[in-house]
């Protein structure tokens, strides 16, 4: 009997293991297309961009700070139109712990900016040329796509899509060093 | 738990057909045969002898190969679904609303069943991978119930087996020997030793084996294949499987999909036709042309060590590849190949400063679309400042120029020409296939499009795949478990000579028994043995017989 | 005479040979009656073998002649692939042959390659240059292990048909009996696609359409035979400047037979012309037999196999799929696997001709599983083995022609 119990157990475990492997998998393909490298809560991977008036900027430099990541290209019409409430907030955060950086899709210089000198805006503009920071972020072809990452840097939020200026406001104090 | 205990007195497992020791028939039906069922030498298959709770049902289930059978027959029918019209992944359209309308658009209402029915995803629906899976499982069970006990009889054979079970095999001899009867057992013993069996004997009785590795064969495969479905799992595992795919233009340097810290850049992209005269425009069209190479020339690069995301400016040449189709390039785990391409994206647009009276050229500039400047500077007095580019013009927006791409499909340009005789500057926009507008009053000077240059675009398809030499254990095992099952036939010889001088001697073989039988002529020949008989055949040829009587 | 011509002339020389070698092996076994039958039958039957290593020697030169002539394995369309199917079936038999020494196998073997290669010789037998992904050599390895595996496992439906032809009861109506005439019919078949290709061949019959295919675009056909299916929103049209490709609407007085029906898109209805042609000819072919022989083809085929041993034809049934499983596997999976993962960059795509070489194996498999656990012999293995034969038929035949995927050849 004791043999037989056993032998029970053992084709429970085997089973169970096989059954385990079949639901994985099923479950892992049903749900490939939405798995992200980047999560709310990781790390944000540290970068390095210049912007348009040449100086350089470290994602980690900024540590202890709040930082406002904004995707954008000059083709994306809602990245355009949040762009000026962006620039009047970063004007009220700026000098509460809190960057705003905004990196362009690898387009050239020229027209990053005639882009933004046709607006107006201030706050720091980079250009990602190879597009490893895009990669970085996992930043699809959706834009814009705003990353916030707390002064600890650790990523807090991922928004794809436009925002209004309440957004944005609401956004920099979510990330403001207490 | 029960036993059979045999007249032999060896206790057997319930659900033995052939006693273990001797090989006595068990069972009525056994008994009734004329020939005894040797597919697992009588052995009890473990499933076949309890069934209690839910997991030995569920054990027993997949223990039987009529559902193994049936498992492979369902997988079988369900794949050749899939092959009724395309696959979704071979349909070159995006969203789910372009696809469902493709399906019905190109094969009307059965084509939007199959769309709706999820048919034209079928390899990756959940119900494809469980039938799958179950196969797996089956696989596995059926191989642990029949491997194990097959292979505790097979290494436990005696030497002496009943007269009743000698003679229900299929391959029999009794009778006396010609000549010399006194040695049959050592000629015997002779023969089957040249022909490489494996002889044992005791008393009066022997038993000789041949191939017995070869009864193996189906379990070696199957592990093979259980190796082989779990490596396509284990894709599945983050880490193990990257397949990414980008475009890359000529001259551009690009950080690699799925292959952190890796840049590559296009050098030049290369399409080959095997006809030498088509060129130009029925190049463009693709009229009658077999492309003979598909090539990507690029410099992998790699960051520092230590390098974060976006510094680029310090990047370590890795190596210089011509990426062909079937010569991928690989580096560590990846490999890049060449998947596609697009020809002729603008690069350089060359325009004349004219007169618009008497167009006459003041100088030309060229405008570098991936990198515009701000002026192009034709001497100290003329010159044309760019004052926007927009490199996929689509129309106004509230009187601003918009681009729908950041690809130069349309170029559109705002120019400022400044000459002598307009020192103060004209405004002109200009774009392709349209009047140049001059928003700020009539010009005297126009910007006017002399040529342009080009370049290619190469599609390339970004893999790592980690679980492929696990995909190559288990096909070489697979492979190797065939050949042995196959090639090779596990052939055996039971012979005793009973007081009489009588031989009494049966043959058995897995497969093959036009092989055994060779073996058996040799036999016969060399110890004098009376005809074998081989009962299948006998009660065959007895069947046609009288089939012939009764017509 | 260049190469080409020479390869052209070595695979007639073997096709003639293959059809004395057919007539010789029938004389092999119609002495059976005569009174010094068994040496006379062996006479013939060595003759038959012979005459047949001879084609099959042409055969193997015309392989040869073509592969150094064009620079790679010649099965890269789907004439070159049919004929090397044809010669390797050809190969097998001759290896079983010398096995078991069972002329009927002749009987049956001989006919299938000779219908298979006949079948290919209706396609382009042009050159055609490689596109690059098939520039490998994984070319040769894979197509020519997948074309031998295949012609192993073909034996067995040869050795399967020989069983049933003397098993089945051909003077009671059943359904064995009307399955086993449907194989023979379409067999008969084949030889009508032959019979329509060359005579229209013959006709220099051609003319022009153009269509709109199922992407909307236009495009042009042209048809060998007189179209009896138009393709979708087809027009009579004529070449006017070959330069340019330029073609222009036929006038009324001056056109062609036109279709009787048009098709929807998705339907080539050249395809479907042809294989109607085939059916037509085919059908008068088989009643025309019928008439003449007064019985069906299966009664006309049965006496050549009255003599076999059935467990011996049972037997090479089964020891071919166990020879040829494993070297399809290698060939047709598992170089396929490798070759695959070289130039598409994964090593399964689903692609419909990788579906239906996995179908073929999945049915072997569960052959043998049927053989070894439940005991499926004779008639029913026999059924199982011209089921497989027929799989991979539709392998080559309905996926490649039929079915659009990277394998298509036309």
């Amino acid at each position: 009997m004791e043999k037989k119990k056993k032998r029970s157990i053992v084709r429970g475990i085997i089973l169970g293991v096989l059954l385990a492997a079949i639901v994985y998998t099923v479950y892992t393909t049903a749900t490939k297309d939405k798995i992200k490298i980047l999560q709310e809560g990781s790390q944000a991977p540290d970068f390095e961009l210049v912007d348009l008036n040449g100086e350089t900027h470290r994602l980690s430099d900024y540590k202890g700070k709040g930082v406002f990541l904004n995707f954008w290209g000059t083709w994306c019409p809602p990245c355009e139109r949040e762009m000026p409430a962006m620039d009047r907030q970063y004007k009220v955060f700026k000098d509460q712990g809190v960057e705003m950086l905004a990196v362009n899709i690898a387009q050239s210089d020229f027209e990053v900016q005639s882009f933004i000198s046709n607006l107006g805006v201030d706050f720091p503009v980079v250009i990602d040329k190879t597009r490893s920071v895009q990669k970085a972020y996992n930043v699809g072809a959706a834009l814009p796509a705003t990353v916030l990452v707390t002064p600890e840097g650790k990523v807090k939020k991922i928004i794809t899509g436009e925002m209004t200026e309440a957004d944005i406001a609401g956004f920099l104090e979510s990330i403001k060093p207490e | 738990m029960e036993k059979i205990i045999c007249t032999c007195k060896h206790v057997n497992p319930v659900g033995t057909k052939l006693c273990e020791k001797c090989g006595r028939p068990l069972t009525t039906e056994e008994q009734e045969k004329s020939v005894v069922d040797m597919r697992y030498d009588g052995i009890a298959i473990r499933s076949k002898t309890h069934n209690k709770s839910i997991v030995d049902k569920i054990w027993n289930f997949f223990s039987s190969v009529k559902v193994g059978i049936a498992l492979i027959i369902i997988t079988l029918i369900a794949a050749s679904i899939g092959t009724i019209f395309p696959q979704e992944f071979y349909v070159n359209v995006a969203t789910e609303a372009e696809k469902a309308a493709y399906y019905k658009d190109i094969y009307g209402t059965i084509g939007s069943l199959y769309y709706n029915l999820g048919l034209s995803d079928l390899y990756s629906s959940w119900w494809f991978q469980i039938i799958v899976g179950m196969l797996g499982v089956s696989i596995i069970v059926a191989s642990i119930d029949r491997g194990i006990p097959l292979h505790r009889s097979l290494k436990n054979q005696r030497v002496k087996r009943h007269a009743s079970f000698m003679k229900r095999q299929r391959v029999i001899t009794e009778g006396q020997p010609s000549e010399q009867a006194d040695k049959t057992l050592d000629l015997i013993e002779q023969q089957m030793k040249q022909l490489k069996y494996k002889v044992r004997r005791e008393d009066n009785a022997l038993f000789a084996e041949k191939g017995r590795f070869a009864r193996y064969g189906p379990y070696i495969n199957h592990l093979g294949l259980i190796i082989f479905l779990g490596a396509v799992m284990l894709r599945l595992v983050p880490g193990f499987y990257v397949d990414e795919s980008m475009w890359l233009r000529e001259g551009e340097t690009r950080a690699i999909d799925g292959m952190d810290g890796y840049f590559l850049h296009n050098d030049k992209f290369i399409l080959e036709t095997y006809d030498n005269d088509p060129q130009g425009e029925q190049l463009r069209q693709g009229v009658n042309v077999v492309a003979k190479n598909y090539q990507t020339n690029v410099t992998l690069y790699k960051q520092k060590e230590g390098a974060i995301a976006g510094q680029t400016s310090d990047l370590e040449e890795v190596k210089s590849y011509e990426i062909r189709v079937n010569h991928p390039l690989k580096h560590e785990d990846y490999s890049i190949f060449q998947m596609d391409y697009r020809l002729n994206e603008l690069k350089v647009m060359h325009f004349d400063l004219q007169n618009k009276a008497s167009e006459k050229s003041l100088g030309a500039i060229s405008i570098d679309l991936t990198d515009p400047e701000k002026e192009y500077i034709i001497d100290d007095q003329t010159k044309v400042e760019l004052a926007l580019y927009l490199p996929d013009f689509s129309g106004f927006k509230d009187g601003v120029p918009q681009t729908a791409s950041p690809f130069p499909n349309n170029p559109a340009f705002i120019f400022r020409m400044f000459t002598p005789e307009t020192p103060e500057g004209e405004t002109s926009f200009v774009s392709i296939g349209q009047p140049a507008m001059e928003p700020l009053g009539n010009n005297q000077y126009k910007m006017k499009f002399a040529s342009v240059e080009t370049r290619n675009m190469s599609g390339l398809t970004i893999r790592k795949d980690k679980t492929i030499p696990i995909l190559f254990v288990g096909g070489i095992i697979f492979m190797l478990g065939v050949v042995i099952g196959s090639y090779w036939n596990h052939r055996r010889l039971w012979v005793e000579q009973l007081e009489d001088g009588t031989i009494r001697l049966a043959a058995h073989t897995n497969k093959n028994w036009f092989g055994m039988k060779k073996d058996l002529n040799a036999l016969t020949t060399h110890a004098h043995l009376p005809q074998y008989v081989d009962q299948v055949e006998e009660e065959q040829e007895q069947k046609e017989k009288e089939g012939d009587n009764t017509l | 005479m260049s190469l080409l011509q020479l390869s052209g002339y070595l695979l007639f020389t073997a096709f003639v040979c293959y059809l004395i070698a057919l007539v010789l092996f029938g004389g092999a076994i119609k002495p059976a009656k005569v009174t010094n039958a068994p040496a006379s039958a062996e006479k013939w039957g060595k003759l038959a073998i012979t005459v047949t290593i001879i084609g099959f020697i042409a055969n193997i030169g015309y392989f040869i002649t073509r592969w150094i002539h064009t620079g790679h394995a010649p099965v890269s369309n789907m004439f070159e692939f049919t004929t090397a199917f044809g010669m390797f079936i050809i190969g097998a038999f001759i290896v079983s042959y010398f096995m078991y020494r069972v002329p009927a196998l002749g009987i049956v073997a001989l006919p299938i390659a000779i219908l298979i290669i006949g079948y290919a010789a209706m396609f382009p037998r042009e050159i055609s240059p490689l596109v690059p992904s098939l520039k490998s050599h994984w070319l040769a390895i894979h197509v020519i292990t997948a074309a031998m595996g295949q012609a192993v496992l073909a034996i067995s439906a040869v050795a399967g048909l020989i069983y049933l032809l003397k098993h089945v009861n051909l003077k009671k109506d059943s359904m064995e009996r009307f399955f086993l005439e449907a194989v023979m019919f379409s067999l008969v078949l084949v030889v009508g696609f032959i019979v329509s290709s060359i005579t229209f061949n013959a006709m220099g019959y051609s003319a022009t359409y153009q269509y709109t295919n199922k992407e909307g675009k236009t495009g042009v056909i042209e048809y060998h035979n007189p179209a009896l299916f138009g393709m979708n929103e087809y027009v009579e049209v004529k070449l006017v400047d070959a330069e340019k490709k330029k073609y222009e609407p036929v006038v009324e007085a001056e056109q062609s037979f036109q279709p009787l029906a048009e098709m929807p898109p998705i339907v080539n209805a050249k395809k479907l012309t042809t294989v109607v042609y085939s059916i037509l000819f085919g059908t008068v072919i088989y009643l025309l037999i019928r008439l003449i022989g007064r019985r069906s083809i299966s009664a006309i085929a049965q006496p050549f196999v009255q003599r076999v041993n059935s467990s011996l034809a049972d037997e090479i049934g089964y020891r071919a799929v166990l020879i040829g499983f494993p070297i399809f596997t290698l060939g047709a999976l598992i170089f396929a696997m490798i070759w695959a993962h070289e130039a598409w960059s994964r090593f399964w795509g689903w692609d419909p001709k990788e579906v239906w070489a996995l179908i073929t194996w999945l049915f072997y498999a569960a052959f043998l599983h049927l053989r070894l656990s439940k005991g499926w012999e004779g008639k029913k293995s026999a059924w199982l083995a011209l089921i497989g034969f027929a799989i991979i038929v539709f392998n080559l035949v309905v996926v490649n022609l039929i079915i659009a995927g990277l394998h298509s050849y036309a």
